[in-house]
């Protein structure tokens, strides 16, 4: 690949993965079996775009990637873009981008949670994962081993069929670091998303590997996933372990080299603290967004019965992001009709912070917002908007009041 | 004051030089900047409203998501990208971002790199010595 055998942008690809790899102390490559790829278009630009194209004009033997590789969410929804007041040069760039990516044998998933919708990962698989979201599940949950794989990064990966091996793919890299307990179980999705928030903010680094304690029952899929999320978004953590409840884990004391240091509590009260950071919209509510990561049919089908019989205010607007497949799902189940019937929008293969959310906001006079999503309310001040934490429940009753 | 010199862990990238922006704060682009406008953005940042552009950007980790590793290409593509990127530690996302972009990025030194340099020093990098000259 180096000498060029493979073509030019193979060669480029494991450059890359070399300059990557030196810089991190890698001693040799590790072979992967999927790729999840970050390609949005609001990250890509139009330089990105163009990027892409320049590859899929390639000969087939030179463009196809060589590992199955899936998609994260797309930056907009092609079937929701006018609705939303998203320009059509987006929709068109977007629309490139579509051809430029299938054109490389890559699977337009468009979903963050992969994991749960398309093909899991099994204890022990190696993979090059680009959403902080689904590494941080696939290494923990499933005992995968993938580092952050950011969209060049995995690109590289799906050509060379491997990454350099480093950090979370190595024994030495999985070892707990940080060791928490946590005082009282978390109650809804927006308490697990919580609680990842304040152990990240308190870890804060990539090579840091918290190890929880106090969790005695099996969160669902669903919890963990929102506390991964939002874990690996506070903290840019990749990984953590639960004893008793994640694969590697079997207590605490095996997870650490030496005796484990004392852990640090986590309270209802720090929880409470950290709900009232983000203060609450008791004037108005612009909208209320369900995303980061997307719903799972379970998730879907909950907040259909949440909003049963109700209207979203005149003045605010609902959005909720699921993958293709899990709207399929929908429709088939009659879930997307009782969603929409109350003025919700149902968004397919998209991710709030994904879709342009700067524009998108200026564009609907959008600034009030309200999430369950503690990993969605942790970026989405960057673009303009006050966000807010809520339970579900909270967040429902919210966009139909219009009002906290 | 003469010339300082400051080791530290070989890096990406080719050499690069500048004007320092320091603070001791984290960064990712995706959370942080307003990338058309080349200035910080989020609220919370201690450079806040402060424009990156062509500086040494000094700062303490890389935190958030994986979105910088496309965003220093199409940044540096508008010319609107930092000079270097110096971390006291990265992550790979940064590292991958910057090998993609042609970006100079170093971390792990033998100082704290944002108490080492100040905003407004003159700061020459060399990711593949693992060198950095203030003055």
């Amino acid at each position: 690949m180096l000498a060029g055998r493979m073509g030019a942008v193979r060669r480029a690809a494991i450059e890359q993965q070399i300059q990557v790899g030196m810089t991190f102390d890698a001693e040799d490559f590790v072979e992967v079996s999927q790729v999840h790829l970050m390609a949005d278009t609001e990250s890509l630009g139009e330089s990105g775009v163009a990027y892409l194209e320049s590859i899929a004009a390639l000969s087939e033997e030179e463009r196809c990637v060589r590992v199955p590789t899936v998609t994260d969410p797309r930056g907009i929804d092609l079937c929701a873009y006018q609705k939303l007041n998203q320009d059509e040069h987006l929709a068109e760039l977007e629309r490139r981008t579509i051809v430029a990516m299938q054109t490389m044998g890559i699977l337009m998933t468009d979903t963050c949670i992969n994991y749960q919708t398309i093909m899991p990962p099994v204890r022990g698989e190696h993979l090059a994962f680009g959403d902080t979201g689904s590494t941080i599940y696939a290494n923990s949950v499933c005992g995968a081993r993938s580092n952050f794989e950011g969209g060049p990064a995995a690109l590289a990966a799906a050509f060379t069929g491997r990454v350099p091996r480093y950090g979370c793919h190595l024994e030495g890299g999985r070892r707990g670091t940080h060791l928490f307990e946590v005082e009282e179980r978390p109650g809804n999705l927006s308490d697990w998303g919580a609680l990842g928030a304040l152990i990240g903010q308190r870890t804060g680094s990539y090579w840091t590997v918290p190890v929880i304690a106090g969790i005695d029952q099996a969160p669902t899929s669903d919890e963990l996933k929102h506390f991964g999320a939002a874990l690996a978004s506070y903290g840019s953590v990749p990984l953590f372990h639960m004893p008793g409840i994640t694969p590697e884990a079997e207590d605490v004391e095996s997870m650490f080299d030496h005796r484990p240091p004392d852990p640090e509590v986590i309270t209802r009260s720090d929880m409470d603290a950290f709900y009232a950071s983000f203060g609450r919209h008791e004037d108005k509510v612009d909208v209320v967004v369900f995303a980061a990561p997307q719903l799972s049919l379970v998730e879907m089908q909950d907040v259909a019965r949440l909003l049963e019989g109700r209207q979203v205010h005149e003045q605010s607007a609902l959005l909720i992001a699921t993958s293709p497949e899990n709207k399929s799902a929908c429709d088939r189940m009659g879930i997307t009709d009782s969603i929409e019937s109350s003025g919700a929008m149902l968004l397919k293969g998209v991710c709030f912070y994904q879709m342009y959310a700067r524009e998108l906001g200026e564009a609907n006079g959008w600034q009030r917002l309200v999430s369950n999503s503690a990993k969605l309310v942790n970026i989405i001040s960057g673009y303009g908007y006050r966000p807010v934490l809520a339970s579900t429940e909270a967040c429902i009753d919210a966009a139909v009041k219009g009002r906290m | 004051m003469g010339e300082r010199r400051i080791k530290g862990h070989v890096g990406v990238g080719g050499k690069a030089s500048g004007i320092a922006l320091v603070a001791r704060d984290n960064f990712s682009a995706r959370y942080d900047l307003d990338r058309l406008k080349g200035v910080f953005s989020r609220p919370a940042h201690a450079l806040h409203g402060q424009s990156y552009v062509n500086t040494v950007l000094v700062l303490h980790t890389a935190k958030g998501g994986v979105a910088t590793s496309w965003m220093l290409r199409e940044m540096k593509s508008r010319g609107m990208a930092p000079a270097a990127l110096l971390l006291n530690l990265g992550n790979p996302i940064m590292a991958q971002g910057a090998a993609f972009a042609e970006l100079a990025f170093m971390d792990r030194f033998e100082v704290d790199i944002t108490d080492a340099i100040q905003s407004g020093d003159h700061v020459s990098v060399d990711p593949q010595a693992g060198l950095v000259i203030v003055g």
